[in-house]
Formats: C-alpha cells, structure tokens, sequence
C-alpha cells in the first residue's frame, strides 16, 4: 500500500497549503467588497475563479450585513472534516485503484500532452478488466441489447432472430416494456427464473429457487449486502469475518467501512495458494479471544492467486463451516476462468449438496457471480447476482429491505445476466458464432495464464505459482535489502516503490502484494494476464529486465 | 422447506432491525396477487392493476427519447454505426463516447469519478445551467443512480462507531429511501414539517425549531432537501433558497439538494434555482464557505431512464482531505455503470438546433412537456373536485400528494384493524378499483393528516383512467362512512 502516512503528509501540507491561501483572499476580500473583487471561488479550494460580476455590489452589502446580525461574521469552521467525518470510512483503503493506478493515469495524461519518457504508452495490468484490454464482446449479448435499448431496430433484417426473441422476452419482464422502468429490488422475475434454471444446470440438478436468487450490481454489491447483515455487535461480540491473504481488496474495504473485525487466514503459497484448514483453525481461535467471528469468504477461483479449489478442500471447508457455525460467502465470479490440467471448477453449492443433508440442510451459504469476469468481461454493465442459501425467512425479509434502498441494479446489468445464463442454444442461429467467440477467448486466457507463468518463473527473483484460473498471476519477489531500507525510511510498502519504479520506468502498471496482503517479509505483485498476447510477451520481457535492473541497483 | 437451526443469521445490526418495512413493499405484493388472479380469468370490476406508486415515467407508459436509445444501442453494438438507419449525429456522438471508453467499449470499467470526458461535459452542463457559475470536474462523482451517490455522501458522515450519532433535518414529507438509507446507516432523523397550507413551503421557523429539539438527542451536520419536492411538488423561490442556505450557514450545516427533479417544473411561474447557483450569488462568506452537495439524476425529466441507473453528486466546498476519503470510499463501488453515464453525457449536451436528430428530439420533448403541464391540470382539476381530497398546486416534480380528509369513522376502522388509515385506504383503493398507489405515511405527514402519492408523469390517457378510477372509488369509499 501506498503509506497512509505519506498520504497523510500530503494532506497535512495540502491543508496549510489551503488554509494559509485562504485566509489571504479573506484580508483581500474585506478590503475591497464594494469594487468589483475577485472571489475564493466556492468549488475548490484549490482554484480562484471568476468575480461575482452578476451580482450588484450593493446587494452584496447587503447579505454582509445580514451576516453579521446573525452573528456570521468569520469564515465558518467546515461541518465535514477530517475529523468529523465518519471515523470508519478513513480507514478504507482500496488498492486496485489506489495511488499507483491513479499515477498511471497522470503518466497517460502526461504522454499524451508530449512529455518524453522511456516508453510510449502505459500497460494497465492492474485490473480484471478484459474489453480495456482489447477483449472482444460476445456478438450477441450485445445485439440483444442494443434491441432492448432501441426496439425499432427488430425491424432490422440484420438482427438474428434468436437475438430478437431474446429481446422481446427480457422486455416484457420490464415495466412499461422499457429498460428505462425501476425493476423491482431484486431484480426482474422472470431473469431471476433464469438464473436458477443456469444453477441447476451447472450444479447437475440441484434444485434452485428463484426467490433465492437477487439480482445485484455486480457481485460486490452483493457481497457488501451481505456483510451489512453479518455485522453486529459491540465489543468483544464485534462481528469478526474471516477473509483469505492474499484477499481482494473489496473485503477488507467494506469490512473497515463497516467497523468489522477482519479476520485473516492465509493461503498457503508452497502449496499453489492452496487452504488449510488447520490455518482456518488457527485464525478462527486466534479471533475468538477479541471478536465474534461469523463468517468465512472464499474466492475460487481465487483473486489474487490464480488457484483452483479441489473438491476435496471445498468439501473440508464447507465441514469446518459446519462445525464453527460459520456463515460461507463463495466469491466464484471466476466461474468460467479455469485454465490449468485437472482443475474444474466445482461450485460451493453443488459440493454442499452432495455432502448429502446434514450440510446440505443447514450450512448458510450465499455465493456470487457477475457479468464482469469469465469470457464475457462486461465490467462496466454493473451485472452480477446472488444465490442465499439456507437463509432463515426472517432474515431474507430483512435481506429484502436492505436490498430495496439502492433502489434496483441497473437493468441492462441485468438484461446482460440473463443472457450470460441462457445464452444461444444448439440449433439457435447464433449459437456457432456464440461457441466460437466463448471458446477463443477462454482458450486465448489459457494460453496467457501459461505464458505469464513460464516466463516470469525464467526470472531468479520471481517465483509465480501456476495461474490455475480466474485472470491474475500474484507472484513472489525478492527484493535487496536496500531496497526494502530505503522504502521504509520512505514510509513506503517495499513492493509499491518496486512497482512504483516499474511503472515510471517502464510504463507498466501492477498493483503491489502489500494490497492485498501478504505473511510478513514477502513481497508480491499482482498482475493480470489479460492484455493481447504480443503486448503480454513485451509485458514480461521488459519486467525481467526491470527486475534485473533493480535487484543489481539495489545490491 | 425451512432448515432447523438457523439462528446464525438471526443475530442482523438492530439497525437494520429496527427499520420500517415499507407498506409500498406490501401493497405491490398485492397487485403483483391481483395481476396474477386477472390473467387466471378471476373476474373483478377493472380489466387489469394500474399501478402509479412508482416515480418511473416509463413504467407510466411515457416513451424513452428517441436520440438516447439509438446512442445506447450504437454504442451497445457498434456495428450500427455504419448502418444508415441511424442519424448521423447519433453515429458521431456513439463514436465519440466510445472513444472514450477503455478498449472502445462499454462493458470495461471506468474510473472512480466516471470517464473524464463525461465528467468535464457534466460540469460544463452545471456552469450552464448556473448561469456560468463555475462548476469543476474533480467535484463531481458519477454513480450508478443519484440514490447510489447519496448513499456514499451519508457514509460519510453517520458515524458508524461514535457514540454520538448523527442527525440529519429531513423533511416530512420526504423522499422515504432517503430516510430508510439514512436509518440503515444508524443516522437520526431529525423531521422538520413543510408548510402544506402554505403550498409545502419550507419555513426556517421550523427549521430552527426542529434543530433545537434535536441537539441533546444527536449531532445534527446535515440538513436535507428536495427540491423541486419529491413527493410535495413544491418548487422553492430564490428567497426560500437564500434563507435555507442562511439558515445553514448560521448553524453550521452541510446542505444535501436532492434536484434530481429540476428538469420537471410545470408552473409557468415558478423556476427550478439550483442551490449552488443562489449560495454563489450570495457571495462570501457563504459562497466559500456553506458545503452543499447537489444531486441530479437521468432518472426523472425527460429522460425518465430508471432502469440504466445513472446520476451524480457535485460537491461544493469540501474540505479536501475529506474528499480524499470520498474517493476511496466511491473507488469500492469500482464505478457507474457504463450506460448510465453514457446517458449522462446526452443529458449534458444534447442534440442542438441544427443537428439532424434536433427536430424528433426537441418535438418528443416538447409532447412530453405538454403532457405533464395537461396532467398536473386534469389532477387538480378532478382532485380538487372531490369532496373530502384536497391537493396542493403542483409546481414541479412528477406527483401528486392529496390529503384525504378521512370522516372520523373511517380512521377508526383503520385503527381497529391495526393500519395506518392511508395504507387502509390505499389498499382499498387497490382490491376494489385496481389502482395502485402510494401511502402518505411512508413519506411522513403531521400527526392526524392522511395523504396518498400517485405519480403524474404517464401518459394523458392513463391519467384519465386512473382519475376515473380514483373517483369512483373515493366516493364511494366515502359514502360508506357518512
């Protein structure tokens, strides 16, 4: 992480900064209120802006004057500060689109205004963001839509039927027949079926029930939901979740937002980032002695990790849940995103059941899926859902209310996640190209998982577990330790002036292990294997070059 | 099939306890019942459920503008844009904004705040609107619908851990998902009364006197209000403004302006103001110093796109290490969804005189004006006729909010049975007339008053059904009691 204390300094300096700037324009202010002044603008403190031309001088005495009767004669204190704001929301920190990204975007804006630098452009591999990077939509999941947001074009010979029959249906799901209309908070029926029937598919016919399933947007909206309703508590009864380490920063994010205790358990990184359940139970007891810990979140496939979950290990921490009376939260966006020789993805839900009723009745497990992963990559659609099982009636209908004040998920979301779970069938006219578009993607993916892991493993100093699955590679550096002296007196993670270096020198932006976490005295990055292949090769060439040049700078 | 033993959930925040379920969530369980009878063949005295509870013009049968939907759909599928179909101006503008999207397309990811370039064209819609008030792009943060942007502004405020808990003065009647986010959040309500002889006004009187009831009880930092009024349709005059921002100034409040309706004012006299552009007219001190965050939404106005969720806070005056926060606080919500902000985008410039799209455009907006200004009068016109209803002139926003003058008798009943009158009467209304609307008590009202919301923005023939079906019903509701 970028050193809350640097950013802390930042601000500090900014705040005299501004302070000192205004409380200059306010002398200037007094001085000259009768003639036509220039004015703190109102919008930022950080600019001056236009004079209050439009209104009269006198009628500007006038509020002074008022002012001053009501006893508001000096600037006021701000209501919103620092200090005042909610206590909780400033320790939110969120790497994947903190300070490296948003220096990536300056270095982009700086190239583009001419400034030289020893690369040309800037390769984002920072995020699970595939149409960034060039990745293709699926042909008819857009027609579809562009049907539903403009139906006149049915009339268009050039549209499949199979894709107008697809419109039409999700239209009339929708009040007023329009994408426009509020659906309701759980989303739309008969999408909502939808998904239940790709459920029961995909779990070989473990039954679904719609009224389970609520649509969201994306899947952190649900996961976030979720963990509205676990936390509770005060004091030592302070809801404790237990999340993985290396974790998605969403987790601990909403976990601090929400004052929950984070609960680490961490993955096993000799064993392909494997779980342990003796770690599990390591951490859990650890965590009983301050807090009240009620739930346990998996990402599989995993994020950051890469790492697929064997059947066996979901079925020993579905057990563990069972005998800890703890809450499972299955992250399994990556659902599709399985590359690696013998791993398959098995869903939660699917190995709960076959655990037969003793899980299967009991054991309280929401999963999530979304729009944005697997071969489609529609992040900006804001699609996603959740399935909650075994959820007791009385919280469902408190889930439900929860659910209902953001209103509803963004239809077209919504419309997109119908059709990611019922998409052309064989027979359908857009099937072939649908097969085609699906399989080359995910077959490119597997090829690039490989790629980035054969290559970065030629690098002494790199080590990169295999990418079994999901869309990053999180690889282990080692780093002189000059380097690592020199970022501390910096106030700095040891891995952010690493990937610091590498995208000022290089142009290549990856996020740091430090946020995502890591065990004390490692050092990671993580970096995604979505960009085209070609630039993935130059991607890894010039990051061995780098890491060979920093490790010997640093020697 | 329920499972035994299930108490781990069972232990939810009291918070989320504690909150109201919403009666509205109840009477559409009903219609949702109802519908379902009528297609079985279940014979009742109307042919199908109208169900105007909803502030949502499409679901009222009003159509979507022509221009954004072809834009949304080039950009959704961008092999439209060399079909001749479609206007030129919709290619370019589709063009354009994928031009600024991530690898050309819709479905990546944006940044926090929202693509740049729609953005800078929000702020510069701002400045226009303001009268050229300066509006800047680093105060502004796009979000998934304006509910999703003021649920983020509240999370930075209520303190979730403190043992003083933060008070927000919130009008009664209110805009309810405001109160219900703020409620969810642990914040208190603190109600300040509009004026409904008075045309919903609001009265710094009563401002001041709600503030003073609540210090002791809580923090009061913020103090919110809609306007034009959401469900009230009151539209504030440049001195009430003036004196809610004076008013908050003195007692050192942050200014929440829900004008996600400030493209609805029907009143011929009346203008939408925004906030930011009275508080920069007021000039310093207040100008640099009263903070204000100012909501606007693609969802009301012309537009009426709900379901694309798209909208924006425009911060005014936030202390900058607390925007800092803000940022990363939005960041987890990865950002807007791509369509909403694309509509963002046509909302801030849209098609020009002069433009091929420019004559549909300015035509469709044009009926749907009249159409609103036909229904705000047939509304007044029959509510006004009723006897035992009577309704407030409805300047702005997109409903309207009568009181029912109950007969004693009839509030009784409803107090037997265990309802809310309003809720008694709503889903009378419903079972017997297959009207769906909205009780005042989810939006507040004064002890003793009775209200009903309905949504005006549907179309002209609707609203006539839906007039002869309130009637109808009212009277003979109400000749039951006499």
């Amino acid at each position: 992480m970028l050193s809350s204390r640097n950013v802390w300094i930042f601000i500090q300096a900014e705040k005299k900064h501004i302070c000192h700037r205004s409380s200059k324009h306010f002398a200037g202010l007094n001085k000259s209120r009768d003639s036509s002044v220039i004015t703190p603008s109102p919008l930022s403190s950080f600019s001056l802006s236009k004079s209050l031309s439009g209104l009269s001088a006198a009628r500007r005495g006038l509020i002074h004057r008022k002012m001053s009767e009501n006893g508001v004669t000096s600037r006021r204190s701000k209501v919103l500060t620092i200090d005042t704001m909610n206590a909780t929301v400033k320790k939110v920190e969120y790497a994947v689109r903190g300070p490296i990204v948003q220096r990536a975007v300056q270095i982009e804006k700086e190239l583009n205004e001419g400034a030289k630098k020893p690369f040309t452009e800037v390769i984002k591999a920072n995020i699970g963001d595939a149409h960034a990077m060039g990745q293709q939509p699926i042909t008819f999941f857009r027609q579809v839509l562009a049907l539903c947001s403009y139906p006149e074009l049915m009339n268009e010979n050039s549209f499949p039927e199979d894709a107008k029959g697809r419109a039409h249906r999700i239209l009339q799901g929708c009040g007023g027949k329009s994408i426009g209309a509020y659906s309701a908070s759980q989303g739309i029926e008969c999408i909502r079926q939808d998904v239940a029937r790709y459920i029961e598919r995909r779990d070989g016919g473990v039954p679904c029930d719609p009224d389970n399933i609520y649509l969201t947007t994306g899947a952190s909206d649900g996961i976030v939901t979720m963990l509205k309703l676990l936390v509770s508590g005060e004091g030592q009864s302070r809801t404790g979740i237990m999340i993985s380490i290396p974790q998605y920063p969403l987790y601990s994010a909403a976990l601090a937002e929400l004052g929950a205790v984070q609960v680490n358990y961490y993955l096993n990184e000799e064993k392909c980032w494997s779980m342990d359940i003796s770690e599990l139970q390591r951490s859990l007891e650890a965590a009983r002695q301050h807090c009240n810990p009620r739930a346990l979140c998996v990402i599989n496939p995993g994020n950051p990790t890469g790492q697929v979950q064997s059947r066996e290990c979901i079925e020993e921490v579905i057990k563990f849940a069972a005998k800890e009376n703890l809450f499972l939260m299955a992250d399994e966006v990556y659902q599709d995103n399985v590359y690696a020789d013998g791993c398959e993805f098995h869903s939660f839900k699917k190995v709960l059941f076959e655990m037969g009723p003793e899980y299967s009745g009991t054991v309280e497990l929401a999963s999530f899926h979304s729009t944005s992963k697997c071969y489609m990559g529609e992040c900006g659609f804001r699609g996603g859902y959740m399935e909650v099982i075994n959820m007791d009636q009385e919280v469902k209908a408190q889930l439900t209310k929860l659910v209902s004040v953001r209103l509803c998920p963004p239809v077209p979301g919504q419309a997109l996640m119908d059709l990611v779970v019922n998409p052309p069938q064989p027979g359908e006219p857009s099937y072939n190209t649908f097969m085609k578009e699906r399989t080359a993607t995910l077959s490119n993916l597997a090829e690039k998982a490989k790629l980035t892991e054969q290559i970065l493993n030629t690098v002494p100093g790199i080590m990169c577990n295999p990418v079994q699955g999901a869309m990053y590679s999180f690889p282990q550096i080692t780093l002189p330790e000059r380097a690592i002296k020199e970022a501390k007196e910096k106030g700095q993670a040891p891995d952010m002036l690493y990937c610091m270096k590498l995208l000022e020198e290089t142009g290549i932006c990856l996020v740091p292990g430090s946020g995502f976490g890591q065990r004390d005295g490692t050092y990671h990055f993580r970096m995604t294997i979505l960009p085209p292949t070609e630039k993935l090769k130059i991607l890894l060439s010039k990051l061995k070059e780098f890491h060979q040049k920093f490790t010997q700078q640093y020697s | 099939m329920q499972p035994i033993g299930m108490s781990l959930l069972r232990e939810v925040s009291p918070r989320l306890w504690s909150i109201r379920s919403s009666e509205q969530v109840a009477l559409a369980k009903r219609a949702a019942q109802i519908t379902a009878e009528l297609q079985q063949g279940v014979k009742k005295p109307y042919k199908d459920v109208i169900d105007v509870s909803w502030g949502d013009a499409h679901r009222g049968g009003l159509k979507p503008l022509t221009f954004v939907r072809q834009v949304i759909a080039s950009c959704l599928y961008p092999s439209l844009l060399n079909s001749e179909s479609l206007p030129i101006d919709v290619q370019q503008k589709a063009q354009n904004l994928l031009g600024c999207c991530e690898g050309g397309s819709v479905g990546a990811y944006t940044s926090t705040c929202g693509i740049p370039k729609i953005v800078r064209s929000v702020s510069e819609f701002i400045s226009r609107r303001d009268g050229g008030v300066e509006s800047l792009p680093e105060n502004i943060f796009i979000t998934s619908g304006s509910q999703r942007s003021l649920m983020m502004v509240l999370k930075l405020f209520v303190q979730t851990e403190r043992s003083a808990r933060t008070g927000v003065l919130v009008p009664v009647p209110s805009y309810p998902y405001f109160n219900m986010a703020l409620s969810m959040l642990g914040g208190v309500m603190v109600p300040y009364y509009l004026d409904e002889e008075h045309g919903w006004d609001v009265k710094v009187d009563e401002l001041r006197r709600a503030l003073h009831a609540a210090r002791g009880h809580c923090n009061p930092m913020a103090l919110y209000i809609t306007n034009p009024g959401n469900p009230t349709g009151h539209v504030q005059n440049r001195k009430s403004i003036e004196d809610v921002i004076q008013f908050a100034a003195e007692e050192n409040l942050f200014l929440l302006a829900d004008e996600v309706y400030q493209d609805s004012v029907h009143d011929p006299e009346s203008d939408f103001i925004s906030y930011k552009k009275v508080l920069f007219e007021m000039g310093p001190p207040y100008s640099n110093s009263v903070e204000l965050a100012s909501f606007n939404s693609i969802s009301k106005g012309y537009f009426g796109e709900c379901g694309v969720r798209g909208g924006y806070v425009e911060f005014v005056n936030l202390d900058p290490t607390v925007m800092e926060c803000a940022y990363t606080l939005f960041s987890t919500d990865t950002c807007a969804s791509v369509l909403g902000q694309i509509t963002l985008d046509i909302l801030a410039h849209p098609p020009q005189p002069g433009d091929p799209s420019y004559p549909i455009f300015s035509e469709e907006i044009r009926a749907m004006k009249d159409t609103m200004i036909s229904n705000v009068h047939r509304v007044q016109e029959v509510i006004g006729s009723l006897p035992g209803m009577s309704c407030q002139p409805i300047k702005g926003a997109i409903f309207a909010f009568p009181q029912l003058h109950l007969p004693p008798s009839a509030v009784q009943q409803a107090e037997k049975a265990g309802v809310n009158p309003d809720v008694w009467y709503s889903s009378c209304l419903l079972d017997e007339a297959g009207l769906c609307v909205g009780p005042g008590c989810e939006h507040g009202q004064r002890e003793g008053t009775h209200h009903i919301r309905l949504c005006i923005a549907t179309t002209q023939e609707n609203l006539e059904e839906v007039l002869t079906r309130l009637s109808a019903f009212h009277l003979s509701f109400k000749s039951r009691f006499f």
